[in-house]
């Protein structure tokens, strides 16, 4: 049960990325590779976690009283913002590979020959 | 390869790096047993020496603000990236299309939801040193808020409120801003992004020196780059329902 949380986030990476091995098409991709990194939102938050403690917010609530870790907090938000900006890229990739290549299938895309 | 190949070959991968995944979280300390020391010291320290109630905020701005400036960055070149790839090849804006909704109640629920949205956006990036958020959080919510307007409106309507060269103004101030604020502290012979501004008092929106100022150049960022984005993909749209012009 103590380790279930640190489980979970393992269990969500593999199945990210068995969804990226399996894809048939790229929108899908991006999404399998989404939820990967979701996965270490997961594993961040719950290394941080302290036993009954509470937000690392101050704000009518006494100095020193039990909060969870605000670094691995502050980490997890840099994390999500670089999973956006992946994605981001990506599915703008993905709309060329449209245009070029007319399908959204990755195994049907030929080798790049330069 | 062919698929089943491929798929055979990661089962293999998977039930080994799953075996090494569970054998690693065996040397983890407990769920909830946490010892980190920095996160300890910070809880203690930063609403008494940055005058700052939400520590997180503190981490984000002040302690690890260096690394935040690379994260707007990251955010700025990804969105450069996404106009870049997108534009090039779409040689003139298409004319915009007809395609209002017509729903007088998804209308109006619409537009009044996208005020409120508005108002929520900034009030989370206005509290956000002192309550939960922060220009991050706050300047996505901004974005949503002008979705908005384009899903219970029109397209026509959400490019007439976000016109390009205002929302890359933003994006660029934003960013630049960040950066300005620190050489600002260099300037004064601080180090780079020193917190240069008097603290006030933990609680009040006046608190954390340049804490607000840097909170709200990311919440600028953050929404023109949302808004920049949702343009350009909404311009491949566009492009594609136009029946005149089919890219070819």
């Amino acid at each position: 049960m103590s380790y279930l949380p640190f489980v979970l986030a393992a269990w969500i990476f593999l199945v990210g990325i068995f969804g990226i091995v399996r894809s048939r098409h790229f929108i899908h991709l991006v999404v399998s590779l989404s939820l990967t990194q979701s996965s270490t939102y997961v594993l961040l938050l719950s290394i941080g976690y302290v036993k009954h403690g509470g937000a690392p917010i101050f704000k009518d609530v006494p100095l020193g009283t039990k909060a969870v870790d605000p670094v691995v907090q502050a980490l997890t938000l840099t994390d999500i913002v670089v999973s956006v900006t992946v994605a981001a890229l990506l599915l703008a990739v993905a709309i060329e590979a449209k245009k070029h290549a007319k399908t959204m299938n990755p195994d049907e895309l030929r080798p790049v020959r330069g | 390869m062919s698929r089943r190949a491929r798929l055979a070959l990661f089962g293999i991968a998977a039930c080994g790096l799953a075996a090494l995944l569970l054998w690693s979280i065996t040397g983890l300390p407990k769920f909830g047993d946490y010892h980190g020391a920095y996160g300890k010291i910070l809880d203690k320290a930063a609403p008494r020496e940055r005058q700052t109630s939400n520590v997180v905020a503190a981490v984000v701005f002040d302690y690890r603000g260096f690394d935040t400036m690379g994260e707007e960055l990251i955010l700025f070149a990804a969105v450069m990236g996404v106009a870049m790839l997108l534009r090039e090849p779409r040689e003139e804006e298409a004319p915009v299309p007809e395609d209002p909704v017509r729903s007088d109640a998804l209308r109006a629920f619409g537009v009044s939801f996208a005020g409120a949205t508005l108002v929520l956006g900034l009030w989370i990036v206005a509290h956000g040193y002192v309550t939960p958020g922060g220009g991050f959080q706050g300047g996505v919510i901004l974005a949503a808020a002008f979705l908005l307007v384009w899903l219970a409106g029109s397209y026509r309507s959400y490019r007439r409120l976000t016109p390009v060269p205002i929302v890359e103004l933003g994006e660029g101030t934003g960013a630049g801003g960040y950066v300005v604020i620190g050489l600002c502290a260099l300037l004064i012979g601080d180090a780079f992004l020193q917190n240069l501004l008097p603290y006030g008092v933990a609680g009040k929106l006046s608190s954390g020196g340049s804490i607000p100022l840097l909170n709200w150049a990311s919440g600028l960022e953050v929404t023109a780059a949302f808004v920049l984005l949702f343009n350009e993909f909404l311009s491949e749209r566009a492009v594609l329902i136009d029946p005149t012009r089919r890219p070819s």
